[in-house]
């Protein structure tokens, strides 16, 4: 026993991971999942302290969880774009916007768009696109919105991406606040659809009550999401992002078409970023465009980079924790730009490559420093 | 990589013979014809000329060398071929097809690959991804084939996984393409390496690998995109005698594959030794062409490389 533990001494927790036999792994993964299922309920002392609901003034435990969970979702699709592909996508609140402007438009009976079609085609006032189309709507708008801002701008390297991208974020806020007749302007989309379900108690079954039903569905999506991005990762469009990375001409002498894939890490992001925004559209029941400033794209930015680029891990902590901690110690709200603020500048100091990078990119970075160290002793 | 990977593609070493039918090229050609042509080819970047109405070809299954002294437009020359410049007159084709402004991954999907003077691998993955970036590029899996797995192969009998479950399982759906060919690139990857002889360092990663197996890699990542012209610029740069002796008995194995090779080199010896044909370039013009005997008993090549000692070469 003693010796097994000896050998386990030292290791990183990822090889002391990949290294444990297959039933090991499959059981803490289950019950990983397990309690991510069961925290709603969370009420065992010590541990129902992390409840954000103790005090009067707390946010709703389950809601929180929610609103992790989809921030998770947006962590994930960004690390696609930031921590694989290497491209800085200042700009993601966009595709958030436009998955729940997707919904909020289709959906709602509220909307000037399903008013069109209700009189284009003699539809009742009650009719609506159902819920199930509206999904495959919300996807395909913001995957076509990644594809028509990654074409033409992919071709632009490092800071200039990250400019016109910023500057695509503040263009779908501003232009669904002013199309008045499209989006009914600042004044935001009611009743925007919940997804179907049995009937409990007089209630929908996804309801603004039961807010650990949406946390439910959030999970389920964001695990789904986490293994078809790790099927990503450990492909051959892993590997091209990777190359692309590391030397982009030598990559494309190789045969790999690196805009191709930019492209497809783009639209890839665009898709989970638009996923998520649907899910929140619909919890909210409604939308507006203020909800979509463009501090929550540096919100994002910063959640991928604090947890650690290229590590689907280290994103979903670096959600987890921009949006835990903030409602946990609501009771401090008008010290929390300043504590993000000291926090945020501790890490690019102290661990620049983030709490959990993967190990490709903590060597990067370290390359990186040294790379600028030499050249600063030369001159 | 992981360790679960790891014991992976050590099975795959273990189970493998050295067999060289996985990375033998097929090609449809027959030995001789013209492969690529460089026809009167003149590049100029403004008022310089860096090559100056060059024209030669390489025929299909022969080693031809490109030498000349420093600056005499060798790697200029290769950088038009594989379509990093465009020439500013004249024309190179590949299997008759001109090539000029094609992007570089098409260049090397038509089939010309390429090593680099100075190494560019990619130093944070391992020689064995290096090489399977290298096979890529002959796959067919698109992203939503690796996402969603929805093409079927019908496996052969030694594809079928040995467990009953499993192997019940792949015997109804099929296995997933990506699968497949993820299977066999790693196969090929470590056939790859064993043939240029690094395959005993195949899991470490590029930056950590000796210079010498560093160049090999580059060579063995190159042939992984089943290249039907290989070009190799300076591969014996910073290589000792011994070294060179190896090197050339690797292009020669390389070219018995089915690969044409085009050599740019220095070391008059190598090129000397291992070529069948050798073009000699000279302030970015042609000055011979012929069989290694010819060029070595040429009066200007003589001059340009040993003669005359104003010739800083």
């Amino acid at each position: 026993m003693s010796q097994i533990l000896d050998a386990y001494r030292g290791l990183k927790l990822g090889d002391r991971w990949d290294g444990a036999p297959k039933v090991v792994r499959w059981a803490v993964m289950l019950l990983v999942i397990a309690f991510a299922f069961y925290l709603p309920y969370l009420n065992i002392l010590p541990f129902a302290y992390i409840r954000t609901d103790l005090s009067s003034t707390g946010s709703d435990w389950a809601s929180v969880l929610f609103l992790i969970v989809v921030y998770m979702i947006v962590a994930v699709g960004l690390n696609v774009v930031i921590g694989l592909a290497g491209l800085l996508d200042l700009g993601y609140v966009g595709f958030y916007a436009l998955g729940a402007y997707s919904i909020a438009l289709f959906g709602s009976t509220n909307s000037p768009v399903v008013g069109a079609l209700q009189s284009r085609f003699g539809f009742s006032e009650e009719w609506a696109v159902p819920f199930a189309v509206c999904i495959p709507i919300a996807i395909v708008m913001s995957l076509i919105a990644g594809v028509f801002l990654g074409a033409p701008t992919l071709r632009l390297r490092g800071d200039y991406l990250a400019i016109v991208t910023l500057g695509f974020g503040e263009i779908i806020r501003i232009t669904a606040r002013n199309l008045d007749n499209v989006t009914n302007g600042a004044a935001g989309i009611t009743q925007v659809p919940v997804p179907p379900g049995p009937e409990i108690d007089g209630r929908n079954f996804f309801n603004t009550i039961d807010a650990e039903r949406w946390y439910w569905l959030a999970l389920t999506v964001l695990l789904l999401i986490i293994f078809l991005a790790r099927r990503l990762e450990h492909s051959r469009v892993g590997r091209a992002w990777l190359a692309i990375r590391e030397d982009e001409d030598a990559a494309s002498v190789m045969g790999v078409a690196g805009f191709k894939f930019k492209l497809w890490a783009f639209a890839i992001g665009a898709t989970l970023g638009g996923l998520a925004g649907l899910l929140f559209g619909s919890k909210q029941q409604y939308v507006e465009p203020n909800a979509f400033m463009v501090n929550l794209s540096f919100l994002f930015v910063a959640m991928v980079v604090i947890g650690g680029s290229g590590n689907i891990f280290g994103a979903l902590l670096g959600a987890f924790l921009l949006t835990y901690l903030p409602e946990r110690f609501r009771a401090f709200v008008d010290w929390r730009p300043f504590a993000f603020g000291v926090a945020l500048v501790a890490v690019m100091i102290l661990r620049p490559q983030g709490l959990v990078p993967s190990r490709r990119r903590a060597r990067e970075f370290e390359d990186r420093r040294h790379e600028a160290e030499e050249a600063a002793a030369d001159v | 990589m992981s360790e679960q990977r790891m014991t992976q593609d050590m099975a795959v070493e273990l189970k493998d013979t050295s067999d060289h039918e996985l990375i033998e090229m097929h090609t449809s050609g027959e030995v001789g014809e013209t492969l690529l042509e460089v026809d009167h080819v003149t590049l100029r970047f403004g008022g310089v000329v860096a090559l100056n109405d060059v024209n030669f070809e390489i025929r299909r299954g022969e080693i031809l060398g490109l030498i000349g002294p420093n600056g005499a437009g060798k790697t200029t020359c290769f950088n038009a071929m594989t379509g990093v410049y465009t020439p500013t007159e004249g024309k190179i084709r590949f299997k008759g097809k001109e090539i000029a402004g094609t992007k570089p991954h098409r260049i090397n999907h038509l089939g010309i690959a390429r090593t680099f003077q100075n190494i560019r691998l990619f130093p944070e993955m391992s020689a064995m991804e290096n090489v399977m970036v290298g096979c890529d590029a002959r796959h067919k899996t698109s992203v939503v084939g690796v996402l969603f797995r929805l093409y079927r192969v019908r496996p052969s009998e030694e594809e079928l996984p040995d467990s009953g479950i499993r192997r019940s399982l792949a015997k109804v759906f099929g296995i997933s393409r990506h699968t497949l060919e993820e299977r066999a690139g790693r196969r090929r990857s470590m056939e790859l390496l064993r043939f240029v002889g690094i395959a005993d360092r195949a899991h470490e990663l590029a930056r950590n690998l000796p210079y010498g197996y560093q160049r090999r890699l580059e060579i063995a990542r190159a042939l992984a995109t089943e290249p039907e012209l290989i070009c190799l610029d300076e591969p014996a740069a910073g290589f000792n005698p011994a070294e060179k002796e190896d090197l050339m008995g690797l292009i020669r194995r390389i070219r018995d594959l089915g690969h044409t090779v085009l050599v740019i080199e220095h070391d008059m010896k190598l090129v000397l030794g291992v070529t069948d044909r050798i073009v000699v370039l000279e302030f970015g013009s042609k000055i011979a062409e012929g069989t290694p005997d010819e060029v070595a008993r040429n009066p200007k090549v003589i001059a340009a490389y040993l003669g005359e000692p104003d010739d800083a070469a």
